[in-house]
């Protein structure tokens, strides 16, 4: 009998607000040490919390993406540790009441192997809740790139400052510019079944916060950070022991890390071994996973009730204007897109899997087609899904990065729509605008694209042709048809590629036939 | 001119009898002569004193002054005051300046009054006695050899003894109401939630309040005046429309329902402190006074329920004292885990400590719902006593503290006996309302003893008025300790 592989995701959302969650100080990211660490994020003596509203509006923005409930009211309670980086000696949580509760995801998964099809797979939530977040301890010779040591605020944990310990690898800078940055932590269900789906289920996270615009999604500076939870078992059986893969910060690393964890699990308990409930790290460079610590030395959290926090109260009518602000989100539109614009599922989904995509598609539309037309709608779709996003692929850039504009492809799918330039003639278009920018018309023009579309000038061609072949001419009359492609080929060398393709078929057509 | 009242003292400045300069270097010379012995103050800063009286004394010849410009108030030391030592009485902040100011201390700046100095408290605001102090105790300016009563046992001797106008404290079991009975002053714990909280160093998050003690309950009136407001920087303040707190208290108190818990007057109160409250409520009979006697059954669990509570809240609110940022740090230690904990057994004092304990136990896993959410449901049915009391009258009175002051380090050895000297007042912390004592006598040793009045949720006026009322028909309150 195989191994079932059960995982769960705790996913650590930091919210796109200005400031911070429980003061004014800003969220920026990448300022020098502790300028964004106000009497609040130091937690000087007698500083109290105040709940920005803008959090509270994110997280109900979560709630309504994935339909789930969002409480009337929930309580921020004290999670009580001690770190250098954890200012106040707690963080400021949900425990017991959280903000957001049971909701659902649907997720697009793609097999990471074999010949699978794609399936499409509910992902329930748990529940979301808010917190802060901990600033950063920079441990030893790191510090040596940090500006102002010792001078710019930057608490020093370790012996005192003096010349005879200027080693650094001795010390331990605190920099507090990200303690109190708002987190929305959301808990899955133990849903999942592969590592593709881990990750499938993480992409549509990521892609559904920047969608509804609670989170910038950017990985590298930890705004959108991924702890999993894997356990095995025989199918049928109760769940595993788990083990807590924290802090994974791309999808390739959560992919490797999850194979190589379930992997460990199997060996361990095929050789007689059990698993031990643990917190775990991977390392990338390695590949593998390892204990940071074991649920013996598990903190005892201490949680209660922040008393400097009134219970987070949400009216109806408090939702109600948050939902007004939401965008349409993307199983709506995809919808939209097949009922209404007629596209095929498949485009459909591909074209709502990122806001920028969808807005890319939308905008585009709208300069090709101010008005609505099924074939430009099906131009505008092959174009992105096809030319654009392979051309992104190669360059490794994303929507937001492309240096094409919707408008700008929308202005040349025009001109191929209006029969302006064609295909062949919309790739040069296209290869142009992408390397040195430009409008489509302009492009034409300079590198005289415009097709023949004067049929006289086609017509007079087609006779040169018919006059000079007269051998091909009658094999192809006597039965040939293959023969055609020929004329076609001689026929648009002879007009440097600008001949109207239809209707030069028509012509050449109508003449080989006479 | 010390023995002024504030609107007296207000008078006086506006008509240029005195100077702000004048009266604050008065203050200044008293403070100098005297605190030496009481130990009232821990930080006196005269420049940053004279400096601000000079500025007051321009908004009189300006014409702007206000009821408390130019008027020297000493601030408890548990308030945030931008480049004051703000050390809370303890090592673990004896080298803190603050850099900002709490809401309090700007309500005084702008107001235009003086910050005197900073008082002497027990360390962290966790006492009854001012012994817990690191920087000694407080002693009581009517028998040094006693002690003032705590946590803001500083600011009541400093009021007692003439060395400031008024002051301030704040209460989170008793620490404004017990001191002021202990050394004879009026000492007012407003609703919870009154007072912003902000810049006010937390002890116990949800019983703390920053109240004024003064010599009489008009100068009462005139100080809350200026503390109360709106603070959106503290979520628990209240938002309501501003009040004169003075604008009641001529009222006659004809019909006036006092409610005498008999819980109140049961096993452990001192027969001296009886008498003398029993007297203050035949004084408030012929002023027209009808009494009621009622009953608060849970009053004898706000002991237990307050030192589960208070500590729970304390044990992480004094987390952020880990020698990292701020404050003390041991000289010496190994590693992080070495720094924090001899940085904190080094700056905290047992009483803290003792708390901090206490608090960590009830929080912790397979404790928590016998301990913390037990007390939080007795502390509902607090509550519900006083809402059920006050259905039958308009305030509730009875003796501040079981007993007059005891001598230093008589109760050093038993905190159980010392806690039992908040008996009185805790359970007002835990349901919230607000809570005034009064001189009302003495007893024996000739110590002063306090009357408590305890009114309905944001009644302040009413009670300063019973009070004032009460003022106006005997002169307890104006007694001065005489060795001073």
């Amino acid at each position: 009998m195989t191994w079932e592989i059960v995982i769960g995701l705790e996913v650590h959302t930091q919210l796109s607000t200005d400031t911070k969650i429980f003061s004014g100080a800003s969220t920026k990211f990448g300022a020098e040490p502790n300028t964004q660490a106000d009497a609040v994020s130091l937690a000087l003596p007698g500083v109290l919390p105040v709940l920005n509203r803008g959090a509270v509006e994110r997280a109900i923005k979560f709630g309504l993406a994935t339909g789930a409930h969002i409480a009337p009211r929930s309580v921020f309670a004290r999670k009580n540790y001690f770190y250098p980086d954890l200012p106040k000696g707690y963080q400021i949580s949900q425990m017991d009441l959280p903000v957001v509760g049971q909701g659902a995801i649907t997720i697009q998964v793609e097999p990471l192997s074999g010949n699978a099809k794609p399936y499409e797979k509910t992902v329930r939530l748990t529940r979301a809740h808010l917190e802060e977040d901990a600033g950063k301890s920079v441990h030893g010779s790191a510090l040596s790139g940090v500006a102002g040591l010792g001078i710019a605020g930057l608490a020093v944990v370790g012996k005192p400052l003096v010349d005879e310990y200027r080693d650094l690898t001795r010390l331990t800078g605190i920099d507090l510019n990200r303690a109190g940055t708002p987190l929305l932590e959301i808990v899955s269900e133990p849903d999942m079944r592969s590592a593709a789906e881990a990750v499938a289920y993480a992409k549509a996270l990521h892609s559904l916060v920047r969608w509804i615009g609670i989170c910038d999604g950017n990985m590298q500076e930890g705004s959108f950070r991924c702890d999993v939870n894997v356990s095995v078992r025989k199918p049928g059986q109760p769940l595993g022991t788990r083990r807590e893969i924290k802090n994974l910060n791309s999808f390739k690393f959560m992919q490797q890390a999850i194979d190589y964890e379930v992997q460990w699990q199997i060996d361990t308990i095929e050789n007689g071994g059990k698993v031990q409930q643990a917190t775990i790290l991977f390392n990338p460079d390695t590949g593998e996973t390892r204990a940071m610590r074991s649920k013996e030395d598990a903190h005892d959290y201490r949680y209660f009730p922040d008393p400097d926090l009134l219970p987070l109260e949400i009216s109806p009518e408090w939702i109600a204007e948050v939902r007004n602000t939401m965008p349409e989100l993307p199983q709506a539109k995809q919808a939209r897109y097949v009922g209404e614009l007629g596209l095929s599922a498949y485009d459909a989904s591909i074209l709502t899997s990122s806001r920028e995509m969808a807005d890319f598609f939308e905008a585009a539309l709208k300069a090709c087609f101010p008005s609505p037309d099924r074939r430009g709608e099906k131009l505008c779709a092959n174009w992105i899904i096809g030319e654009i996003s392979a051309q992104l692929n190669r360059d490794g850039l994303d929507m937001a990065q492309c240096p094409i504009s919707a408008q700008q492809l929308g202005g040349m799918l025009a001109r191929i729509a209006d029969g302006t330039i064609s295909n062949s003639g919309a790739k040069e278009v296209f290869r142009t605008m992408w390397a040195e920018g430009g409008d489509a018309d302009a492009i034409i023009e300079a590198r005289g694209l415009k097709q023949v579309s004067d049929s006289g000038a086609i017509e007079a061609l087609v006779d040169e042709i018919i006059a000079g072949n007269a051998e091909k001419v009658a094999e192809y009359r006597s039965g040939k048809d293959k023969l055609f492609g020929f004329f076609v080929g001689l026929a648009m060398k002879a007009s440097k590629g600008k001949a109207n393709p239809a209707q030069l078929n028509d012509i050449l057509k109508k003449k080989l036939a006479a | 001119m010390i023995n002024a009242t504030l609107k007296q003292l207000g008078d006086a400045l506006r008509a240029k009898q005195i100077s702000s300069v004048e009266l604050t270097q008065l203050y200044l010379d008293r403070i100098a002569r005297l605190n030496p012995e009481l130990n009232a103050y821990v930080t006196l800063n005269p420049e940053t004193s004279l400096a601000q009286a000079r500025a007051a004394d321009a908004r009189f010849a300006a014409g702007t002054a206000e009821a408390l410009t130019g008027i020297p108030i000493a601030q408890k030391d548990i308030f945030c005051a931008k480049g004051w030592l703000t050390t809370c009485g303890s090592r673990m902040l004896h080298n803190f300046v603050s850099p900002y100011d709490a809401h309090v201390i700007s309500q005084f700046n702008n107001a235009g009054a003086i910050n005197l100095g900073k008082t002497n408290m027990d360390e962290f605001a966790m006492g009854s006695s001012n012994e817990t102090s690191y920087f000694g105790p407080v002693k009581n300016p009517w028998d040094v050899s006693r002690v003032p009563g705590g946590s803001s046992g500083g600011t009541a001797a400093a009021v007692a003894a003439r060395l400031c106008a008024a002051a301030t404290g704040t209460d989170t079991g008793g620490s404004i109401r017990q001191p002021a009975a202990l050394c004879g002053i009026s000492g007012l714990k407003p609703t919870y939630g009154t007072v912003s909280r902000y810049g006010m160093i937390a002890f116990a998050s949800s019983l703390d309040q920053a109240g004024p003690m003064g010599r009489s309950a008009e100068d009462l009136a005139l100080l809350l005046n200026t503390m109360v407001g709106f603070d959106e920087r503290d979520s628990t303040s209240l938002q309501r429309d501003k009040e004169d707190y003075a604008r009641d208290l001529a009222k006659p108190l004809n019909g006036l329902r006092i409610g005498l818990p008999k819980e109140f007057f049961a096993e452990g109160l001192g027969s001296d402190v009886a008498q003398a409250v029993e007297a203050a409520i035949a004084e408030y009979k012929k002023l027209g006074a009808t009494v009621v006697d009622i009953s608060l059954p849970n009053t004898r669990l706000s002991i237990p329920v307050y030192y589960v509570l208070a500590p729970a809240e304390a044990s992480s609110n004094l987390s952020r004292f880990d020698g990292v940022r701020y404050g003390y740090r041991a000289p010496e230690y190994t590693d992080l885990a070495d720094m924090y904990e001899k940085s904190r057994a080094q700056g905290f004092g047992a009483e803290v400590k003792r708390r901090i304990m206490i608090g960590t136990y009830v929080l912790s896993h397979g404790y928590y719902d016998a301990y913390y959410l037990q007390a939080q449901k007795i502390r509902r049915l607090i509550a519900q006593d006083f809402v059920e009391a006050f259905k039958q009258c308009d305030v509730i009175m009875g003796p501040t503290s079981p007993s007059t002051a005891f001598k230093l380090g008589e109760k050093g050895d038993d905190p159980v006996q010392m806690y039992l000297s908040d008996i009185y007042t805790i359970a007002v912390n835990l349901a919230g309302l607000p809570g005034m004592s009064i001189p009302a006598g003495f007893g024996a040793n000739n110590m002063p003893v306090g009357l408590q009045i305890i009114g309905n949720y944001f009644d302040e006026a009413r009670m300063l008025n019973v009070a004032h009322q009460y003022q106006l028909a005997t002169d307890w309150h104006s007694r001065a300790p005489q060795a001073l």
